[in-house]
């Protein structure tokens, strides 16, 4: 550590004001502070100074996105070997999915952050860290097979027209790895929809070649409910053994790289909630919204495969619960006043049902619904404080 | 020629392709935008059709312009180019039946696009025909060439063809390139549109707002 403190002071003179790479200085800068907390805090206006900058926040949701990165990893490899029907070690199953996995991270963060740095560079700020998150978020929220060119143009799109042009870090208004995954949805149905996108049946880098078994089919449990015809459909895995709500709450499914292990996720959302990083009330109301519109479609629903989907399946299969704990919680699209968390919460959950069940056309509704409430969650905020003034006004004393 | 084409009648022609466009600037008649500029033979026949329609409805309120009571101006102007659309309408009809079809119901709403009752307007009800004329064509020609770019990258990236004709060579589709299919959707036009207005502004700094 001391070390790599000394080689950034040494090389520190140079992108200082009068040094020969001074037009660096952002990307220096940017280094530097990811690296070490800076010891400097703003110095005017009214600021809570907090021991813990924006980097710092930023990993820590990193960290408890490493759970479902990795369970992901071991699920690529796990779902190939189950679908050409060879058995092989734990670590072969995992080496083969960081193998799927790992170029999709380092595209979605080359493209994202190399974006940053140009803006940063042009408008002469610092570099912001929002990308941090959302580059490790793409990754997770997209399926294994996705070509690299498309996540590149799909995360180039997102940075520019989600974020930058709002002006950054903090001031955008829909979630950046969100636009990402909508633009894909949108622009290359074919790639993020389907039987066939969730499982990787190819080799990868040479590794793990065979063909797929008799009674193959990729379809997702989400999947086989919306296109199901009677109204109690059997969930059946890659190879057609039936599933149920442990094998949801597991992983072992296909699915999106980091949504499938609602176990993976929990570990995660742990860490961001004892660090106090994410809003226990978003994520519960989430939850708590999803499940009682599931429930009342499961009482009171119209007779389709889907709206009988057992509530609590809803919550374990597909992005549901990726979407409560990473997505929901974002600190800059969400409410910000606590009364409005619960408001927020509860409609995203309730709408991904919502989409889910009423929509065939979209087995999962979980990204339509977050981005959805995004817009709202600023009018949600204003009446929250409105209502909030009004309440104080009336207990003054007017004469 | 000279008082043809004078100073004043030369800045009522570029004004509108430029400092004063009807879409980048005024932000007037993005409904037709978004709704024809999915292909680039639609976009360019709306173009055409909405600058011939503008100037000749132009002409003919300046012509009456002294003889309309102004408590129904806006009737007779509807009346006007109501007249003319169906004209435009009927030859379309006649002679590119499968752009017409196409058009569907945008020629005949080009009777409530924004920029024709706002020239009238603004401008045919206080100018002569020939200045009124110029003015047409010219805001006509400044909403065709947005709509031309904003058609020509959602024609060219989201299917791969320019006017019908494939531009994009199956080579790359085999090396995997697929057509971008939020191209097609209005979305896109929006924000194609909005890339052209900041274009616009990043070149002509005292077009942005404080």
């Amino acid at each position: 550590m001391n070390a790599l403190r000394n080689l950034v002071d040494k090389v520190k003179p140079h992108f200082e004001k009068g040094g020969k790479l001074e037009k660096f200085h952002s990307v220096f800068d940017g280094f530097e502070t990811f690296l070490f907390v800076p010891n400097t805090t703003s110095k005017n206006g009214t600021h809570i100074h907090d021991a813990v900058d924006s980097k710092r926040t930023m990993i820590v949701v990193v960290l408890g996105l490493v759970p479902a990165l990795l369970f992901g990893m071991y699920n690529v490899g796990y779902q190939h070997f189950l679908a050409i029907g060879q058995s092989v070690g734990f670590w072969e199953m995992f080496f083969f999915g960081a193998l799927a996995v790992l170029p999709l991270v380092v595209v979605s963060y080359v493209v994202g952050l190399g974006i940053e740095f140009i803006v940063a560079q042009i408008k002469g700020h610092e570099i912001q860290e929002g990308f941090l998150v959302s580059g490790f978020l793409i990754p997770l929220i997209v399926p294994v097979d996705t070509p690299l060119w498309m996540v590149a143009v799909a995360t180039a799109f997102a940075v520019i027209f989600a974020k930058e042009v709002f002006g950054g870090t903090g001031m955008n208004i829909f979630n950046v790895a969100l636009v990402t995954r909508a633009f894909l949805f949108f622009a290359y149905p074919t790639f993020m929809s389907g039987d066939v996108v969730w499982v990787r049946t190819a080799s990868t880098f040479g590794l793990g070649a065979g063909s797929v078994v008799d009674g193959y089919s990729g379809a997702t449990a989400l999947g086989q409910v919306a296109t199901a015809t009677t109204q109690n459909v059997d969930l059946v895995n890659t190879v057609g053994n039936p599933i149920g709500f442990m094998d949801g709450f597991l992983g072992l499914i296909p699915g999106s790289v980091g949504e499938t292990s609602a176990l993976a996720i929990l570990i995660g959302a742990v860490i961001l909630l004892i660090t106090g990083v994410a809003s226990w009330k978003t994520m519960f109301s989430v939850f708590a919204g999803g499940a009682l519109m599931a429930w009342v479609f499961n009482v009171a629903g119209p007779d389709t495969a889907a709206a009988h989907f057992p509530w609590y399946n809803h919550l374990v299969f597909g992005g549901f619960a990726f979407g409560a704990v990473f997505m929901a919680t974002d600190p800059v699209t969400s409410s910000r006043t606590e009364t409005g968390k619960w408001i927020y919460g509860f409609l995203i959950g309730a709408m991904a049902i919502i989409i889910r069940v009423l929509n065939p056309g979209y087995p999962e509704g979980m990204m339509l619904a977050i981005l959805l409430m995004n817009i709202f969650a600023p009018l949600i905020d204003y009446y929250v404080v409105d209502a909030n003034i009004k309440r104080r006004l009336k207990r003054a004393v007017t004469k | 020629m000279s008082k043809l084409f004078s100073e004043k009648t030369k800045q009522v022609f570029l004004g509108p392709l430029s400092k004063n466009n009807p879409i980048a600037v005024q932000v007037l008649g993005i409904c037709s935008a978004l709704a024809v500029t999915a292909k680039l033979e639609p976009a360019l026949v709306m173009g055409v059709s909405v600058t011939i329609i503008l100037a000749f409805s132009n002409v003919i309120i300046s012509l009456l312009r002294n003889t309309i009571p102004n408590r129904i101006r806006i009737i007779v102007h509807l009346v006007v180019v109501a007249a003319l659309v169906t004209i435009v309408s009927e030859i379309l009809k006649a002679f590119a039946y499968d752009v017409s079809v196409q058009l569907s119901v945008y020629i005949g709403l080009i009777i409530t696009n924004c920029i024709l009752l706002g020239r009238l307007e603004a401008f045919a009800m206080g100018n002569k025909p020939w200045e009124s004329f110029i003015d047409g064509v010219g805001n006509g020609l400044g909403y065709a060439w947005i709509l031309v770019v904003v058609a020509f990258f959602r024609e060219l990236l989201g299917s791969g063809t320019l006017l019908g004709i494939k531009v994009i060579p199956q080579a790359l589709y085999d090396a995997g390139y697929v057509n971008n299919g939020l191209m097609i959707l209005p979305p896109m036009a929006l924000i194609l549109v909005a890339c052209i207005i900041w274009v616009h502004r990043a070149r002509n700094k005292e077009l942005q707002e404080k």
